[in-house]
Formats: C-alpha cells, structure tokens, sequence
C-alpha cells in the first residue's frame, strides 16, 4: 500500500485486497449499534455529576446533533469508498483518492471506528500501545490491528493537515 | 446546567418593555413611572463564574489528534495546545478553559463532536 498528497487530495494506491476490506469497513465499524458501551463512549456524559434534568437535556438538545454530525462524516466516507467497489482491476491497481475537503469527515469515521471497535472490545491501555501485535491470531488481534491501522491513517491525515509532511505522489 | 438553545442576540421582551444584551432597560412609552429594579441578570452572571471545561484521557484518541483539536476549538497555538494534551495524557485530565456556563457548554459540545472525553465542572 502506498499513501501520497497529490496536489491538494491523499491517495492510497497498491492496495490489497486485506487492507481494502479493512477500509471498507470503516463506516459499519463506526456504528456503535447493539454495544452499550460504544454507544456510551460515542455519546458521553457531560459532566462527570451530571443532574438528572441536566442530562436529559443534553440528551434530548445536543445529542441528535451530534449523532447527525457523526452520521454525515460516516457518509462521506462511504461515498468516497465506492471508489473500491467492482472488481474489473486487480487490487494492487486500485487507487483511493481522498479529496482534501473530505479529511475531516475522515478523521471523524476514523475516530468514532476506534473507539467503537475499542469499547466493543474492551481493550486494555497496554494492549492499544502493543503496535507490533500479530493480526492473525484471533478476531480480537485483528480488531486491534484494525485499530492501529486506522490510527496510522488518522496520523497520516493529520501530518497533511498540519503542512508536516513531504509526501507527494509526484 | 441548562442545554437549552440559547437565544441569541436581539433584544428579550419583558414585562412591557425591553431588555438590551447589555442588560440596559428601556421603560414602555406610557408605563407607570415606578422605577424598575433589575438585578437577576448581574446576579446570575456572578454566580456562573467559573466554570471549567475539563478534559480526560482515553487512551485511543490519538495524541496528535487531541491536540489539532485543541488548537482548533479553543484557538490554542500548538505549544499550549500541546502542553495541555501532555497534561490530559500523563495526568489523566487537563482543565481547558475557565469562565462562563453558557460558554463552557459550548466548548464541551464542540469537544465531544471531536469525540474527546469532556465536562464542565463548577468550580467550588
């Protein structure tokens, strides 16, 4: 897999078929359905002694909002990876273009993807930070290597965002 | 605390008259002239002060990520913006911001669309 800014968009290129599934799972990832506790984690509390009429509100005002906030980066994100469907190339031909205007809603299915993934899975601090973990081993090794590439992808986003990088395509 | 959309801007009407953002009291044309005593608003305002926006650790939000996200929200440049995210990660939380209620909870909504772990706490 190759990842470049050409001109102002990122491109991943040379992807194989294992990370493009990986990516394509990003916005049924970031959905925290059926998993309270990503459901909690996505939609925390306001205040750690929140009153009950409080946090009703909250709930009832600034959650709907934030659910729409998440729901549209998710949408972008899957717009952007019909790039991958079909199967008329091989993989290792296939180029995902991010536009520049979509990297927010990148970082954000990124995020929500994480911690939903990490919420569902309980992981420890320990075993975020074991970046050189096989992903073969089990589902719960190959939801944390799904975490620690996305992270990779978020950091990649970030450095284009923030000018730190030198990683042109041409 | 109280989520409710806030009104903004403009000028509230009350008991007859109006009232101006900066709390200023214009009498109705024709109201009795007993003289209007307004003290809520001083006091409400005083008895906001402080309220802090507070940030904790999670140890998936990336450490870069948190900071863009201070820089962003609370238009940190990145030293400070790092120096909290320090804060957040080796400490466990880091107060961001301090001041008005209404202010605070706008800060917290705008920090849990990025995902962060955020509350407002009242000083006491």
């Amino acid at each position: 897999m190759e990842i470049c800014r050409r001109k102002d968009d990122l491109e991943i290129s040379e992807l194989d078929p294992f990370l493009a599934e990986l990516l394509r799972q990003i916005p049924a990832s970031a959905s925290p359905e059926g998993a309270p506790a990503a459901e909690d984690r996505l939609f925390s509390r306001p205040a750690a002694a929140c009153e009950l009429e409080s946090c009703a509100e909250w709930k009832l005002y600034v959650e709907p909002e934030l659910r729409r906030l998440f729901q549209t980066a998710t949408e972008t994100v899957a717009t952007d990876l019909k790039q991958l469907n079909g199967n008329e190339k091989p993989f290792a031909n296939r180029t995902l273009c991010i536009p520049a205007g979509h990297a927010d809603a990148w970082l954000s299915a990124l995020n929500q993807a994480r911690l939903v993934i990490a919420a569902k899975n309980e992981f420890t601090e320990g075993e975020l930070y074991d970046q050189y973990r096989s992903p073969i081993g089990s589902r719960r090794d190959l939801s944390l290597f799904q975490v620690n590439f996305y992270g990779f992808l978020q950091e990649f986003i970030l450095r284009e965002l923030n000018g730190f990088s030198d990683s042109s395509c041409d | 605390m109280s989520w409710r959309p806030q009104r903004r801007g403009g000028e509230v009407a009350f008991n007859g008259g109006l009232r101006t953002p900066g709390d200023v009291w214009i009498a109705p044309l024709g109201a009795v002239q007993e003289p209007a005593v307004e003290q809520d608003t001083r006091t409400k305002v005083e008895l906001d002060l402080p309220w802090q926006v507070v940030v904790h650790n999670d140890p998936v939000n990336l450490m870069t990520y948190v900071s863009m996200v201070f820089q962003r929200v609370f238009g940190y440049p990145r030293e400070k913006a790092e120096k909290h995210m320090m804060e957040v990660h080796q400490n466990g939380r880091s107060i961001l911001w301090s001041g008005v209620r209404e202010r605070a909870e706008l800060y917290v909504q705008q920090l849990h669309g990025y995902l962060l772990l955020a509350t407002l706490e009242k000083v006491t």
